[in-house]
């Protein structure tokens, strides 16, 4: 063909060389954020956490006292562990059964599936402070929650003010937020190949029984996809209780009933009040501790995935 | 680590209408009848929300959905807050240049990753895979204290990068993990004879990633413009910990400013109004573009097949 023009032949004899280089080159932009952005900081924060450090002075290495402190000491640090644990363990279950159900709703072939899907996914792109205000104004003690509540006869409670219905306040709110989930269950459900529906079929199963033994045995992977970056997110919850708790975050809301890691985290680092701020060493051993909870968690999911969760791939 | 790109993605073949009825049974009429139950209670804050931001002040503790006069003064009232048309702007310079920032980098690096063939590659792809899993909060602590001693020479006003927009903007020039993995998968899948005609042609690697690979990836481009910018726009914690001074916030911040001039217990009316004047550009770019927010989604739950 017009392999013998000069140019060509030039550009086929070292074709590695230069792709190499453009290679590098184009992958600089990502390999500069990562050395400066994160690799960098990483090290440095590392650092820090063993270290007396407030940004001002230069760090002076203090040995695991950091650590130390972390667990012998820190009634704060336990209840912002205990409330990240209430919300994992209450939250969550909940989340994933109403996420399921909805999912297998939306995929039992009822009419207007994808409009449904777009209104149920609708709250998901409002993160910030507006639908946080929102649902503060909705759980208010007189607010529109309560008053439906009273329809039934219920005394509905004073949510975010009541130090006993912060927490549940924020899982009622969550709710809202469920459509992400549902999604991805749903994706799940779609990727199931239809021939073990049919062969379910051939065999006599019904509509339950196909969903208990096909769906969501194959979904398990999805499942577990699902209470791993769960358990992520709830560990960094810091907005909706910055926000919601006011003018006493930093405190963590109402007797520390929202005091989440991450909240915790920040007053220590830039609280002005509170247990006292700019401890950027005794927070940066917390955000190191909170990186060695996630790799362990992931950790442990990929272990027991291979025992527990069916792969489709494994047959 | 490989992963297919699931069908839904191939945006070319969803035409399908919003609605399709088919044979109905009592089952499907059940579940239709409780979806449109959960539909309407996931419908009804957005209600409340309009039905508040329009009430007098005197209106807001009665439970009536129509206020009894429609006080469309609560909108003006929001833009004349604090320095509202500055906070709105900030915004925009913020969230724009983010979003073109993370569309250039990322697209060039997963350009690299997915069709130049060097050596290391593969490893330094496991490192931002590696890094999709690495909680921000980790590198919290370090980047402030990182940008508050790299100088700014003055730009905005400012010695260090703290207290300018460089923090919320330039970091997005460095491309971001998921992006490039899902713009990777994407490139892919486009042949690479396209390429090779169009460097046979005298066309440069660059030209190449800008007026053919880049056109034929559209669809994850939409996904990651749309996801920056909802990021971006709706950014809470960034704000929160770089920019100090009033004139320099962004909406997030400024919302919150009237929680604290109301001294603890807000103006309803006023707040809903704020607040749905900042969440409406969201909610218009999510209408217009749904599929891409939803086929995006779908695509994070990948990981977990």
């Amino acid at each position: 063909m017009t392999a013998t023009t000069p140019l060509v032949r030039r550009q086929l004899l070292r074709p590695s060389i230069r792709e190499e280089i453009l290679g590098w080159l184009f992958a600089m932009p990502w390999i500069f954020g990562f050395l400066l952005f994160t690799a960098g900081p990483m090290l440095f924060s590392l650092y820090t956490s063993f270290s007396k450090y407030n940004i001002i002075r230069a760090p002076t290495l203090i040995g695991i006292e950091n650590y130390q402190k972390l667990f012998t000491s820190d009634p704060f640090f336990s209840k912002a562990l205990a409330n990240t644990f209430w919300m994992v363990l209450v939250k969550m279950p909940i989340v994933m059964v109403v996420a399921v159900g909805l999912a297998l709703l939306l995929n039992s072939g009822i009419p207007g599936d994808r409009f449904f899907r777009m209104i149920i996914y609708l709250p998901n792109v409002l993160s910030g402070v507006a639908a946080i205000f929102l649902w503060q104004w909705i759980l208010s003690p007189k607010g529109l929650f309560n008053n439906a509540l009273s329809l039934f006869g219920i005394d509905g409670p004073g949510w975010f003010v009541d130090p006993n219905w912060t927490k549940p306040g924020m899982v009622v709110m969550g709710m809202w937020w469920i459509g992400g989930n549902v999604l991805i269950y749903l994706a799940g459900i779609k990727g199931i190949p239809k021939e073990l529906y049919e062969a379910a079929s051939i065999d006599g199963a019904k509509g339950w029984a196909k969903t208990r033994y096909i769906t969501l045995p194959l979904l398990s992977p999805t499942i577990f996809f699902e209470v791993v970056t769960g358990i992520i997110g709830t560990f960094q919850i810091f907005t909706t209780a910055f926000i919601l708790s006011g003018k006493t975050a930093h405190l963590g809301g109402p007797e520390q009933s929202m005091l989440f890691y991450v909240l915790y985290l920040y007053n220590r680092a830039f609280g002005k009040v509170g247990p006292g701020g700019f401890q950027m060493g005794y927070a940066s051993a917390m955000a190191w501790v909170l990186f060695i909870i996630i790799l362990a968690i992931t950790g442990l999911q990929l272990w027991l995935a291979k025992r527990w969760v069916y792969y489709e791939s494994d047959r | 680590m490989e992963i297919t790109l699931p069908k839904s993605l191939d945006v070319s073949k969803t035409s399908k209408p919003l609605f399709q009825m088919g044979k109905l049974s009592v089952g499907k009429i059940l579940g239709l009848l409780l979806m449109l139950w959960v539909t309407f209670l996931f419908i009804v804050p957005f209600l409340w929300m309009i039905s508040t931001s329009l009430k007098e002040p005197s209106d807001l503790a009665g439970m009536n959905w129509i206020p009894s006069r429609l006080a469309f003064e609560n909108y003006v009232d929001a833009f004349r807050f604090g320095m509202w048309p500055q906070w709105t702007l900030n915004t925009v310079i913020i969230t724009l240049t983010a979003v073109i920032g993370q569309v250039l980098s990322s697209s060039l690096v997963a350009y690299s990753f997915a069709r130049l063939r060097w050596h290391g590659r593969d490893v330094l792809f496991s490192i931002v895979l590696a890094t999709m899993m690495l909680p921000s909060v980790v590198t919290m602590i370090p980047q402030f204290v990182l940008f508050s001693k790299l100088p700014a020479f003055g730009f905005m006003g400012s010695k260090v990068w703290i207290n300018t927009f460089l923090p919320l903007t330039v970091p997005a020039f460095t491309g971001n993990a998921f992006y490039i993995f899902l713009l990777r998968q994407f490139m892919r899948g486009i042949p690479m004879e396209l390429s090779e005609a169009a460097k046979m042609d005298g066309a440069s690697e660059l030209r190449v990633w800008w007026s053919i690979v880049l056109p034929l990836t559209k669809p994850a481009v939409a996904t990651v413009v749309i996801f920056t910018f909802q990021g971006a726009w709706q950014d809470f914690m960034g704000p929160l910990l770089y920019l100090q001074s009033e004139k320099l916030y962004t909406l997030q911040l400024g919302l919150r400013q009237f929680e604290a001039a109301a001294g603890g217990s807000p103006a309803w009316n006023w707040l809903m109004a704020a607040s749905l004047l900042v969440m409406l550009p969201v909610l218009l770019v999510f209408v217009l573009f749904q599929r891409y927010f939803i086929e995006g989604i779908s695509f994070s739950g990948m990981g977990g097949r």
